[in-house]
Protein backbone atom coordinates (compact mmCIF):
# COMPACT_ATOMS: atom_id res chain seq x y z
CA UNK A 1 0.00 0.00 0.00
CA UNK A 2 1.48 3.33 -0.98
CA UNK A 3 1.59 6.20 1.46
CA UNK A 4 -1.38 8.49 1.03
CA UNK A 5 -0.52 12.12 0.42
CA UNK A 6 -1.40 14.32 3.38
CA UNK A 7 -4.69 15.98 2.46
CA UNK A 8 -4.51 19.75 2.27
CA UNK A 9 -6.37 21.41 5.13
CA UNK A 10 -9.72 22.74 3.97
CA UNK A 11 -9.00 25.87 6.03
CA UNK A 12 -6.98 28.67 4.55
CA UNK A 13 -5.81 32.11 5.56
CA UNK A 14 -7.55 35.11 4.05
CA UNK A 15 -6.53 38.74 4.51
CA UNK A 16 -9.09 41.45 5.12
CA UNK A 17 -8.56 43.96 2.31
CA UNK A 18 -11.43 46.39 2.83
CA UNK A 19 -14.08 47.25 5.42
CA UNK A 20 -17.21 49.27 4.70
CA UNK A 21 -20.14 50.06 6.97
CA UNK A 22 -23.41 49.24 5.17
CA UNK A 23 -26.04 50.06 7.78
CA UNK A 24 -25.90 50.87 11.51
CA UNK A 25 -25.67 47.15 12.31
CA UNK A 26 -24.13 45.62 9.18
CA UNK A 27 -20.57 45.98 7.93
CA UNK A 28 -19.03 44.43 4.83
CA UNK A 29 -15.61 42.82 5.01
CA UNK A 30 -13.67 41.83 1.89
CA UNK A 31 -11.36 38.82 2.18
CA UNK A 32 -8.45 37.91 -0.10
CA UNK A 33 -8.02 34.14 0.21
CA UNK A 34 -4.44 32.85 0.01
CA UNK A 35 -5.82 30.12 -2.30
CA UNK A 36 -8.32 31.97 -4.50
CA UNK A 37 -11.54 30.19 -5.42
CA UNK A 38 -14.61 30.78 -7.54
CA UNK A 39 -17.90 30.44 -5.70
CA UNK A 40 -21.47 30.14 -6.94
CA UNK A 41 -23.98 32.86 -6.14
CA UNK A 42 -25.73 31.88 -2.90
CA UNK A 43 -22.87 29.88 -1.38
CA UNK A 44 -21.31 30.56 2.01
CA UNK A 45 -17.95 30.25 3.72
CA UNK A 46 -17.14 29.14 7.23
CA UNK A 47 -15.01 31.51 9.29
CA UNK A 48 -12.91 30.31 12.23
CA UNK A 49 -11.44 32.42 15.03
CA UNK A 50 -8.81 31.00 17.39
CA UNK A 51 -7.99 32.36 20.86
CA UNK A 52 -4.45 32.11 22.30
CA UNK A 53 -5.49 29.13 24.46
CA UNK A 54 -6.67 27.23 21.41
CA UNK A 55 -10.41 27.87 21.84
CA UNK A 56 -12.08 28.18 18.46
CA UNK A 57 -15.36 29.68 17.34
CA UNK A 58 -16.68 29.15 13.83
CA UNK A 59 -19.66 30.55 11.96
CA UNK A 60 -21.08 30.39 8.45
CA UNK A 61 -21.51 33.60 6.46
CA UNK A 62 -23.10 33.94 3.05
CA UNK A 63 -21.06 35.54 0.28
CA UNK A 64 -22.48 38.85 -0.97
CA UNK A 65 -20.16 39.37 -3.93
CA UNK A 66 -20.76 38.04 -7.41
CA UNK A 67 -18.60 35.07 -8.44
CA UNK A 68 -16.98 37.21 -11.12
CA UNK A 69 -16.38 40.26 -8.89
CA UNK A 70 -12.68 39.52 -8.53
CA UNK A 71 -12.03 42.05 -5.74
CA UNK A 72 -12.16 39.45 -3.00
CA UNK A 73 -14.95 37.73 -1.17
CA UNK A 74 -17.43 40.13 0.43
CA UNK A 75 -19.17 39.04 3.63
CA UNK A 76 -21.78 41.42 5.06
CA UNK A 77 -21.79 40.68 8.78
CA UNK A 78 -24.61 41.78 11.05
CA UNK A 79 -23.66 42.64 14.61
CA UNK A 80 -25.42 40.35 17.07
CA UNK A 81 -24.95 41.85 20.51
CA UNK A 82 -24.90 38.49 22.27
CA UNK A 83 -22.80 36.88 19.56
CA UNK A 84 -19.20 35.83 19.91
CA UNK A 85 -17.98 36.12 16.31
CA UNK A 86 -19.86 39.11 14.86
CA UNK A 87 -18.80 41.49 17.70
CA UNK A 88 -15.19 40.50 16.99
CA UNK A 89 -15.58 41.59 13.38
CA UNK A 90 -17.33 44.83 14.27
CA UNK A 91 -15.09 45.84 17.19
CA UNK A 92 -11.69 44.32 16.49
CA UNK A 93 -11.11 43.18 12.90
CA UNK A 94 -9.41 45.62 10.52
CA UNK A 95 -7.75 45.76 7.13
CA UNK A 96 -4.64 43.57 7.07
CA UNK A 97 -5.89 41.05 9.62
CA UNK A 98 -5.61 37.40 8.71
CA UNK A 99 -8.68 35.21 9.29
CA UNK A 100 -9.11 31.49 8.64
CA UNK A 101 -11.87 30.57 6.27
CA UNK A 102 -13.10 27.52 4.46
CA UNK A 103 -15.20 27.24 1.37
CA UNK A 104 -17.03 27.90 -0.79
CA UNK A 105 -19.74 25.69 0.71
CA UNK A 106 -23.33 24.80 -0.05
CA UNK A 107 -24.94 23.18 -3.07
CA UNK A 108 -28.65 23.92 -2.70
CA UNK A 109 -29.28 27.62 -2.15
CA UNK A 110 -27.47 28.65 -5.35
CA UNK A 111 -28.39 30.23 -8.68
CA UNK A 112 -26.41 30.62 -11.88
CA UNK A 113 -27.49 32.60 -14.94
CA UNK A 114 -27.42 29.34 -16.88
CA UNK A 115 -30.23 28.13 -14.58
CA UNK A 116 -32.40 30.84 -16.14
CA UNK A 117 -35.50 32.59 -14.82
CA UNK A 118 -37.94 33.88 -13.87
CA UNK A 119 -36.78 33.80 -10.27
CA UNK A 120 -38.42 35.20 -7.17
CA UNK A 121 -36.13 36.19 -4.31
CA UNK A 122 -37.47 37.00 -0.85
CA UNK A 123 -35.13 38.34 1.81
CA UNK A 124 -35.58 39.53 5.37
CA UNK A 125 -32.92 41.83 6.86
CA UNK A 126 -29.45 40.34 6.44
CA UNK A 127 -31.11 37.48 4.56
CA UNK A 128 -30.52 39.63 1.48
CA UNK A 129 -26.82 38.67 1.43
CA UNK A 130 -26.89 35.43 -0.64
CA UNK A 131 -29.67 36.93 -2.79
CA UNK A 132 -27.43 39.94 -3.45
CA UNK A 133 -24.79 37.61 -4.86
CA UNK A 134 -27.43 36.26 -7.29
CA UNK A 135 -28.58 39.75 -8.30
CA UNK A 136 -24.99 40.92 -8.82
CA UNK A 137 -24.17 37.74 -10.76
CA UNK A 138 -27.13 38.43 -13.06
CA UNK A 139 -26.00 42.03 -13.58
CA UNK A 140 -22.34 41.25 -14.24
CA UNK A 141 -23.27 38.50 -16.71
CA UNK A 142 -25.75 40.89 -18.39
CA UNK A 143 -28.32 38.13 -18.06
CA UNK A 144 -31.89 38.79 -19.21
CA UNK A 145 -33.33 36.30 -16.69
CA UNK A 146 -36.27 38.05 -15.00
CA UNK A 147 -35.74 38.38 -11.25
CA UNK A 148 -37.98 40.02 -8.67
CA UNK A 149 -36.53 40.66 -5.21
CA UNK A 150 -38.86 41.33 -2.30
CA UNK A 151 -36.75 42.69 0.53
CA UNK A 152 -38.11 43.29 4.00
CA UNK A 153 -36.37 45.52 6.54
CA UNK A 154 -37.47 47.32 9.64
CA UNK A 155 -36.59 50.81 8.41
CA UNK A 156 -35.20 52.50 5.28
CA UNK A 157 -31.73 52.96 6.78
CA UNK A 158 -31.45 49.26 7.56
CA UNK A 159 -31.93 48.16 3.93
CA UNK A 160 -28.57 46.55 3.17
CA UNK A 161 -27.21 47.36 -0.33
CA UNK A 162 -30.12 49.81 -0.74
CA UNK A 163 -28.59 52.31 -3.16
CA UNK A 164 -26.98 49.60 -5.30
CA UNK A 165 -30.27 47.68 -5.52
CA UNK A 166 -32.24 50.81 -6.44
CA UNK A 167 -29.64 51.55 -9.10
CA UNK A 168 -30.09 48.07 -10.59
CA UNK A 169 -33.88 48.44 -10.38
CA UNK A 170 -33.66 51.75 -12.28
CA UNK A 171 -32.10 49.99 -15.27
CA UNK A 172 -35.49 48.39 -16.00
CA UNK A 173 -33.71 45.41 -17.57
CA UNK A 174 -35.76 42.64 -16.00
CA UNK A 175 -34.66 43.06 -12.40
CA UNK A 176 -37.39 44.35 -10.11
CA UNK A 177 -36.90 45.50 -6.53
CA UNK A 178 -39.78 45.61 -4.06
CA UNK A 179 -38.99 46.97 -0.61
CA UNK A 180 -41.23 46.50 2.38
CA UNK A 181 -40.59 48.32 5.64
CA UNK A 182 -42.14 46.94 8.80
CA UNK A 183 -41.58 49.94 11.07
CA UNK A 184 -41.64 52.90 8.68
CA UNK A 185 -43.67 54.28 5.81
CA UNK A 186 -42.68 53.19 2.32
CA UNK A 187 -40.59 55.76 0.43
CA UNK A 188 -41.06 54.56 -3.17
CA UNK A 189 -44.45 54.31 -4.87
CA UNK A 190 -44.40 50.55 -5.44
CA UNK A 191 -43.08 49.68 -1.99
CA UNK A 192 -44.96 48.39 1.05
CA UNK A 193 -45.11 49.14 4.76
CA UNK A 194 -45.99 45.81 6.29
CA UNK A 195 -44.78 42.27 6.87
CA UNK A 196 -44.63 39.95 3.85
CA UNK A 197 -47.93 38.23 3.02
CA UNK A 198 -49.54 36.21 0.22
CA UNK A 199 -50.96 39.29 -1.53
CA UNK A 200 -47.52 40.89 -1.65
CA UNK A 201 -46.05 37.68 -3.08
CA UNK A 202 -48.80 37.48 -5.71
CA UNK A 203 -48.17 41.09 -6.74
CA UNK A 204 -44.42 40.49 -6.90
CA UNK A 205 -45.04 37.55 -9.23
CA UNK A 206 -47.13 39.77 -11.50
CA UNK A 207 -43.91 41.68 -12.16
CA UNK A 208 -42.45 38.52 -13.72
CA UNK A 209 -43.42 37.53 -17.28
CA UNK A 210 -44.53 34.11 -16.05
CA UNK A 211 -44.59 32.00 -12.91
CA UNK A 212 -41.17 31.68 -11.24
CA UNK A 213 -39.23 28.50 -11.90
CA UNK A 214 -37.73 28.78 -8.41
CA UNK A 215 -38.14 30.94 -5.32
CA UNK A 216 -35.36 31.57 -2.80
CA UNK A 217 -36.18 32.73 0.71
CA UNK A 218 -33.56 33.79 3.24
CA UNK A 219 -33.76 35.44 6.65
CA UNK A 220 -34.50 34.64 10.27
CA UNK A 221 -36.44 31.49 11.00
CA UNK A 222 -39.63 33.43 11.74
CA UNK A 223 -39.27 35.43 8.51
CA UNK A 224 -38.57 32.37 6.36
CA UNK A 225 -41.53 30.47 7.82
CA UNK A 226 -43.88 33.40 7.17
CA UNK A 227 -42.52 34.12 3.68
CA UNK A 228 -42.60 30.46 2.62
CA UNK A 229 -46.22 30.16 3.80
CA UNK A 230 -47.07 33.36 1.90
CA UNK A 231 -45.50 31.96 -1.27
CA UNK A 232 -47.44 28.70 -0.95
CA UNK A 233 -50.66 30.66 -0.36
CA UNK A 234 -49.85 32.71 -3.47
CA UNK A 235 -49.68 29.49 -5.48
CA UNK A 236 -45.97 28.64 -5.61
CA UNK A 237 -45.51 24.85 -5.31
CA UNK A 238 -43.56 24.04 -2.14
CA UNK A 239 -41.09 21.97 -4.16
CA UNK A 240 -39.95 25.13 -5.98
CA UNK A 241 -39.16 27.03 -2.77
CA UNK A 242 -35.62 26.91 -1.42
CA UNK A 243 -34.99 28.27 2.04
CA UNK A 244 -32.01 29.34 4.08
CA UNK A 245 -32.54 30.24 7.73
CA UNK A 246 -30.22 32.34 9.87
CA UNK A 247 -29.87 31.47 13.52
CA UNK A 248 -32.78 31.02 15.87
CA UNK B 1 -3.45 30.09 13.71
CA UNK B 2 -4.25 32.47 16.59
CA UNK B 3 -6.57 35.28 15.53
CA UNK B 4 -5.33 38.73 16.50
CA UNK B 5 -7.56 40.26 19.15
CA UNK B 6 -9.83 37.26 19.71
CA UNK B 7 -9.79 36.43 23.42
CA UNK B 8 -13.18 36.15 24.95
CA UNK B 9 -15.58 34.02 23.05
CA UNK B 10 -18.28 31.90 24.61
CA UNK B 11 -15.79 29.49 26.11
CA UNK B 12 -17.69 26.71 27.85
CA UNK B 13 -16.99 26.05 31.55
CA UNK B 14 -14.46 23.22 31.97
CA UNK B 15 -17.01 20.86 33.57
CA UNK B 16 -19.11 20.73 30.41
CA UNK B 17 -16.30 21.26 27.89
CA UNK B 18 -15.96 17.51 27.33
CA UNK B 19 -19.55 17.28 26.12
CA UNK B 20 -19.08 19.85 23.33
CA UNK B 21 -17.57 18.47 20.10
CA UNK B 22 -14.81 20.45 18.35
CA UNK B 23 -15.99 23.63 16.62
CA UNK B 24 -19.39 23.62 18.34
CA UNK B 25 -20.91 26.12 20.77
CA UNK B 26 -23.59 25.59 23.40
CA UNK B 27 -27.05 26.79 22.39
CA UNK B 28 -29.96 27.20 24.81
CA UNK B 29 -32.65 27.73 22.16
CA UNK B 30 -33.62 25.24 19.47
CA UNK B 31 -32.80 26.74 16.06
CA UNK B 32 -34.75 25.61 12.99
CA UNK B 33 -32.99 24.75 9.72
CA UNK B 34 -34.40 23.19 6.57
CA UNK B 35 -33.94 23.24 2.81
CA UNK B 36 -37.53 24.23 2.04
CA UNK B 37 -40.90 25.15 3.52
CA UNK B 38 -42.26 23.26 6.51
CA UNK B 39 -44.68 20.58 5.28
CA UNK B 40 -47.89 20.26 7.28
CA UNK B 41 -48.39 16.52 7.63
CA UNK B 42 -51.69 15.52 9.26
CA UNK B 43 -51.51 12.40 11.40
CA UNK B 44 -54.52 10.96 9.49
CA UNK B 45 -52.42 11.17 6.31
CA UNK B 46 -49.24 9.96 8.00
CA UNK B 47 -47.66 6.60 7.31
CA UNK B 48 -44.29 4.97 7.76
CA UNK B 49 -42.91 2.41 5.31
CA UNK B 50 -39.96 0.07 5.77
CA UNK B 51 -38.46 -0.87 2.40
CA UNK B 52 -35.76 -3.20 1.12
CA UNK B 53 -34.67 -1.41 -2.03
CA UNK B 54 -37.89 -0.55 -3.87
CA UNK B 55 -39.84 -3.37 -2.18
CA UNK B 56 -42.06 -2.45 0.81
CA UNK B 57 -41.53 -4.73 3.80
CA UNK B 58 -44.17 -3.25 6.11
CA UNK B 59 -46.25 -0.09 6.38
CA UNK B 60 -47.80 1.44 9.53
CA UNK B 61 -50.42 4.16 9.87
CA UNK B 62 -50.26 6.68 12.72
CA UNK B 63 -52.31 4.59 15.16
CA UNK B 64 -50.43 1.38 14.37
CA UNK B 65 -47.08 3.12 14.72
CA UNK B 66 -48.03 4.73 18.03
CA UNK B 67 -49.04 1.28 19.34
CA UNK B 68 -45.44 0.03 18.97
CA UNK B 69 -43.32 -0.09 22.16
CA UNK B 70 -42.19 3.42 23.04
CA UNK B 71 -38.88 4.41 24.58
CA UNK B 72 -37.44 7.63 25.98
CA UNK B 73 -34.06 9.09 25.08
CA UNK B 74 -32.47 12.25 26.48
CA UNK B 75 -29.44 13.23 24.43
CA UNK B 76 -27.10 16.05 23.47
CA UNK B 77 -27.61 17.02 19.81
CA UNK B 78 -25.10 18.62 17.45
CA UNK B 79 -26.03 20.64 14.35
CA UNK B 80 -23.48 21.04 11.54
CA UNK B 81 -24.12 24.82 11.68
CA UNK B 82 -22.13 24.64 14.93
CA UNK B 83 -24.70 24.69 17.73
CA UNK B 84 -24.89 21.96 20.34
CA UNK B 85 -27.90 21.58 22.62
CA UNK B 86 -27.75 19.52 25.81
CA UNK B 87 -30.30 17.11 27.26
CA UNK B 88 -33.00 17.13 24.59
CA UNK B 89 -35.77 14.76 25.77
CA UNK B 90 -37.48 12.61 23.13
CA UNK B 91 -39.94 9.74 23.14
CA UNK B 92 -40.66 7.41 20.26
CA UNK B 93 -40.09 4.01 18.74
CA UNK B 94 -36.58 2.54 18.68
CA UNK B 95 -35.50 1.44 15.21
CA UNK B 96 -34.84 -1.98 16.81
CA UNK B 97 -38.54 -2.19 17.71
CA UNK B 98 -39.59 -1.18 14.18
CA UNK B 99 -37.44 -3.95 12.70
CA UNK B 100 -38.77 -6.43 15.30
CA UNK B 101 -42.39 -5.56 14.50
CA UNK B 102 -41.66 -6.08 10.82
CA UNK B 103 -40.02 -9.42 11.67
CA UNK B 104 -36.88 -8.50 9.78
CA UNK B 105 -33.16 -8.71 10.45
CA UNK B 106 -31.45 -5.81 8.67
CA UNK B 107 -30.60 -7.27 5.24
CA UNK B 108 -28.01 -4.64 4.23
CA UNK B 109 -25.39 -2.46 5.92
CA UNK B 110 -26.85 0.81 4.62
CA UNK B 111 -30.11 2.66 5.12
CA UNK B 112 -31.70 5.76 3.62
CA UNK B 113 -34.15 7.72 5.75
CA UNK B 114 -36.95 9.19 3.61
CA UNK B 115 -39.23 12.15 4.34
CA UNK B 116 -42.58 13.54 3.24
CA UNK B 117 -40.94 16.55 1.56
CA UNK B 118 -38.63 14.44 -0.58
CA UNK B 119 -35.65 14.83 1.76
CA UNK B 120 -33.43 11.85 2.33
CA UNK B 121 -30.29 11.10 4.31
CA UNK B 122 -28.08 8.03 4.56
CA UNK B 123 -27.13 6.33 7.82
CA UNK B 124 -25.24 3.03 8.16
CA UNK B 125 -27.67 0.42 9.50
CA UNK B 126 -25.41 -0.29 12.49
CA UNK B 127 -25.88 3.34 13.60
CA UNK B 128 -29.65 2.85 13.78
CA UNK B 129 -29.79 -0.33 15.87
CA UNK B 130 -28.88 -1.45 19.43
CA UNK B 131 -30.77 1.44 20.97
CA UNK B 132 -28.83 4.15 19.12
CA UNK B 133 -31.73 5.70 17.18
CA UNK B 134 -35.50 6.09 17.12
CA UNK B 135 -38.39 7.56 15.22
CA UNK B 136 -39.35 10.28 17.72
CA UNK B 137 -43.00 11.15 18.27
CA UNK B 138 -42.74 13.46 21.30
CA UNK B 139 -40.35 16.23 22.32
CA UNK B 140 -40.43 17.37 25.95
CA UNK B 141 -43.47 15.13 26.36
CA UNK B 142 -45.50 16.89 23.67
CA UNK B 143 -46.13 16.33 19.95
CA UNK B 144 -43.11 17.52 17.95
CA UNK B 145 -43.83 20.95 16.37
CA UNK B 146 -43.91 20.88 12.55
CA UNK B 147 -40.87 23.20 12.38
CA UNK B 148 -38.91 20.60 14.30
CA UNK B 149 -40.02 17.72 12.10
CA UNK B 150 -43.39 16.66 13.53
CA UNK B 151 -45.45 14.53 13.49
CA UNK B 152 -42.40 12.23 13.51
CA UNK B 153 -38.68 12.68 12.97
CA UNK B 154 -35.72 10.36 12.94
CA UNK B 155 -33.39 10.78 15.92
CA UNK B 156 -29.77 9.66 15.45
CA UNK B 157 -28.23 11.87 18.13
CA UNK B 158 -24.63 10.66 17.84
CA UNK B 159 -24.38 12.02 14.28
CA UNK B 160 -24.76 15.64 13.08
CA UNK B 161 -28.41 16.53 13.29
CA UNK B 162 -29.12 16.71 9.53
CA UNK B 163 -29.03 12.90 9.73
CA UNK B 164 -32.05 13.06 12.07
CA UNK B 165 -34.47 13.53 9.16
CA UNK B 166 -37.53 15.70 9.83
CA UNK B 167 -41.00 14.59 8.67
CA UNK B 168 -39.67 11.06 8.27
CA UNK B 169 -41.97 8.60 6.49
CA UNK B 170 -39.76 5.63 5.88
CA UNK B 171 -36.50 3.73 6.03
CA UNK B 172 -35.06 2.00 2.99
CA UNK B 173 -32.33 -0.65 3.11
CA UNK B 174 -29.85 -0.08 0.28
CA UNK B 175 -27.13 -2.34 -1.10
CA UNK B 176 -24.61 0.51 -1.24
CA UNK B 177 -24.06 3.65 0.83
CA UNK B 178 -26.22 6.01 -1.24
CA UNK B 179 -25.90 9.74 -0.56
CA UNK B 180 -29.05 11.61 0.51
CA UNK B 181 -30.12 15.22 -0.05
CA UNK B 182 -27.32 17.10 1.75
CA UNK B 183 -24.76 14.38 1.10
CA UNK B 184 -25.25 15.04 -2.63
CA UNK B 185 -24.68 18.73 -1.90
CA UNK B 186 -21.29 18.65 -0.27
CA UNK B 187 -22.00 17.31 3.20
CA UNK B 188 -20.28 14.31 4.76
CA UNK B 189 -21.47 10.75 4.12
CA UNK B 190 -21.21 9.79 7.81
CA UNK B 191 -21.19 13.00 9.88
CA UNK B 192 -19.53 12.17 13.21
CA UNK B 193 -19.44 15.44 15.21
CA UNK B 194 -16.52 14.21 17.35
CA UNK B 195 -14.41 13.83 14.20
CA UNK B 196 -15.85 17.07 12.73
CA UNK B 197 -17.10 15.31 9.61
CA UNK B 198 -19.06 18.30 8.32
CA UNK B 199 -18.27 18.39 4.60
CA UNK B 200 -17.39 15.75 2.05
CA UNK B 201 -13.73 16.84 2.05
CA UNK B 202 -13.40 16.10 5.78
CA UNK B 203 -11.58 12.82 6.55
Amino acid sequence: MSAEPQPQSPWQTATISRVEKRTPRVTSFWFQPSRPFTHLAGQHVDVRLTAPDGYQARRSYSIASAPEAGAGVELAIERLDDGEVSPFFHDVAEVGDEIELRGPLGGHFIWEVSDGGPILLVGGGSGVVPLMAMVRHRASQKSAAPIALVLSARVWDEVIFRDELIGLDDRRDGFDLVLTLTREQARRPADYSRRVDAKMMAQAMERLPKAPRLAYVCGSNAFVSAAAEALIDAGVPSGLIRTERYGV
Amino acid sequence: MVTRGFFSGRRPPSDIDARIPPGQYLEQGFPVLSAGPTPRVRTEDWSFTLKHGPRPVKKWNWAEFNALPQSKMTRDIHCVTAWTKFNTPWQGVLIDDIFADAGIEPPTAFTLALSFDGYSTNVPTKDLVTGKAMVALLYEGKPIPADHGGPARLLVPHLYFWKSAKWVNGLQFTERDEPGFWELRGYHMYGDPWREQRYSSDP
